[in-house]
């Protein structure tokens, strides 16, 4: 008995950390954002929707972002070769998700939404995301936001009350309760027509892929 | 206490110790699987470790790698542990090649990333146990 032990431990621990590796696997894909028919993001809060492409493409790329958050601001420079390559058969939507652990993130989303109100909201996105590692360790972020907004060509004395007002607050909120109400946790969080995109698969092929099938879905119907 | 139980001691608990490198290497594991080093949600500093590209050989998750080595040392160990003198002589290269891989994962995390990972300091603080007990246990030869 003494000379099996040690294949006996050996195997009992090999098959303890499968078993538990594949539990958590499952675990962790159950928490995957599920979307029910009555909550589809792209048909919801349509008038404040920031849609970047085509508005009439069949294919419409969803993302829920947080400016402060890397990868997102890898998958922004991606979404823009994506509509360069699909052109107008597909369109890219963003939704505001600051995370909490992220310090400038949500001051972030309200300077897009405050360019916003001025017609400038792509232009703050995209400078956001490429000056992201310069802001997001400044002590007072703000400055910076109000520079960028001088260099993209917004008022920036109307963008200063914009930014504190009401109107921005409550569309960076409606963006975020809706996240919330999707189970959202982690950004980006990419939906194409409304079906999520496995995090696993949050890469250019992936995406491409899941683009192309719902372009095919669309030639079918 | 006789150098042969030492050595026992020393090397059960070298099992017991890689055990806990074992669990956080498949955790880390399962978060590559799923997509989740490739997202932002949990901690920020893990993000910049994890989703580098430092944090993947090919196509395969670096976690997944460690979770090898550490499943090795256990195997490596627990046969040492009950007298096998091969196993011994293969523990102590394996342990050694982690501690260097270490060194240089922790080097990129604070010269190259600028960022730590907890999950990964822990992982170096089970390494560097592991290389102090595997240093401890007398050789063969000691009476």
């Amino acid at each position: 008995m003494k000379r099996n032990l040690p294949f006996i431990i050996v195997a009992a621990v090999a098959l303890v950390t499968l078993a538990s590796g594949a539990m958590l696997y499952r675990v962790k894909r159950m928490q995957l954002p599920v979307v029910s028919d009555s909550k589809l993001p792209s048909g919801t809060g349509a008038e404040s929707m920031h849609i970047r492409g085509n508005p009439d493409a069949p294919v419409t790329l969803e993302e829920f972002g947080d400016f402060q958050c890397p990868p997102c601001g890898q998958f922004a420079s991606f979404g823009e070769q994506l509509l360069k390559e699909y052109d107008s058969r597909l369109r890219i939507v963003f939704r505001n998700f600051p995370l909490s652990a992220h310090e400038h993130a949500r001051e972030a989303a309200l300077a897009a939404e405050a360019a916003g109100l001025q017609g400038h909201f792509w232009e703050m996105h995209d400078t956001l995301y490429r000056e992201q590692a310069s802001w997001s360790k400044a002590p007072n972020a703000r400055e910076l936001f109000e520079s960028y907004a001088g260099t993209i060509g917004v008022n920036v004395d109307q963008f200063k009350k914009d930014i504190d007002g009401e109107k921005v607050k409550q569309r960076v909120e409606s963006d975020h309760a809706l996240g919330d109400s999707l189970g959202i946790k982690l950004t980006p969080t990419i939906f194409i027509n409304n079906h999520p995109v496995d995090p696993k698969d949050k890469n250019p092929e992936g995406v491409r892929a899941a683009i192309n099938a719902a372009l095919s879905g669309k030639s079918q119907t | 206490m006789t150098v042969a139980r030492f050595r026992t001691v020393l090397l059960t608990l070298a099992a017991i110790v890689s055990l806990a490198g074992l669990a956080d290497a498949t955790y880390l594991t399962v978060q590559a699987l799923t997509g989740e080093t490739v997202s932002c949600g949990g901690s920020p500093d893990c993000f910049r470790v994890l989703g580098s590209s430092y944090a993947k050989v090919g196509r395969v998750p670096l976690a997944l790698l460690g979770a090898v080595a550490y499943f090795s040392v256990f195997t490596f160990a627990t046969f040492a542990a009950f007298g096998y003198a091969r196993a011994r002589t293969l523990l102590i290269p394996t342990i050694g090649a982690m501690f260097l891989i270490t060194l240089w994962l922790l080097y990129l995390q604070a010269f190259v990333l600028h960022a730590y990972c907890r999950y990964c300091l822990f992982s170096a603080a089970i390494t560097f146990l592991l290389a102090g007990l595997v240093i401890a246990i007398p050789s063969p030869d000691a009476k």
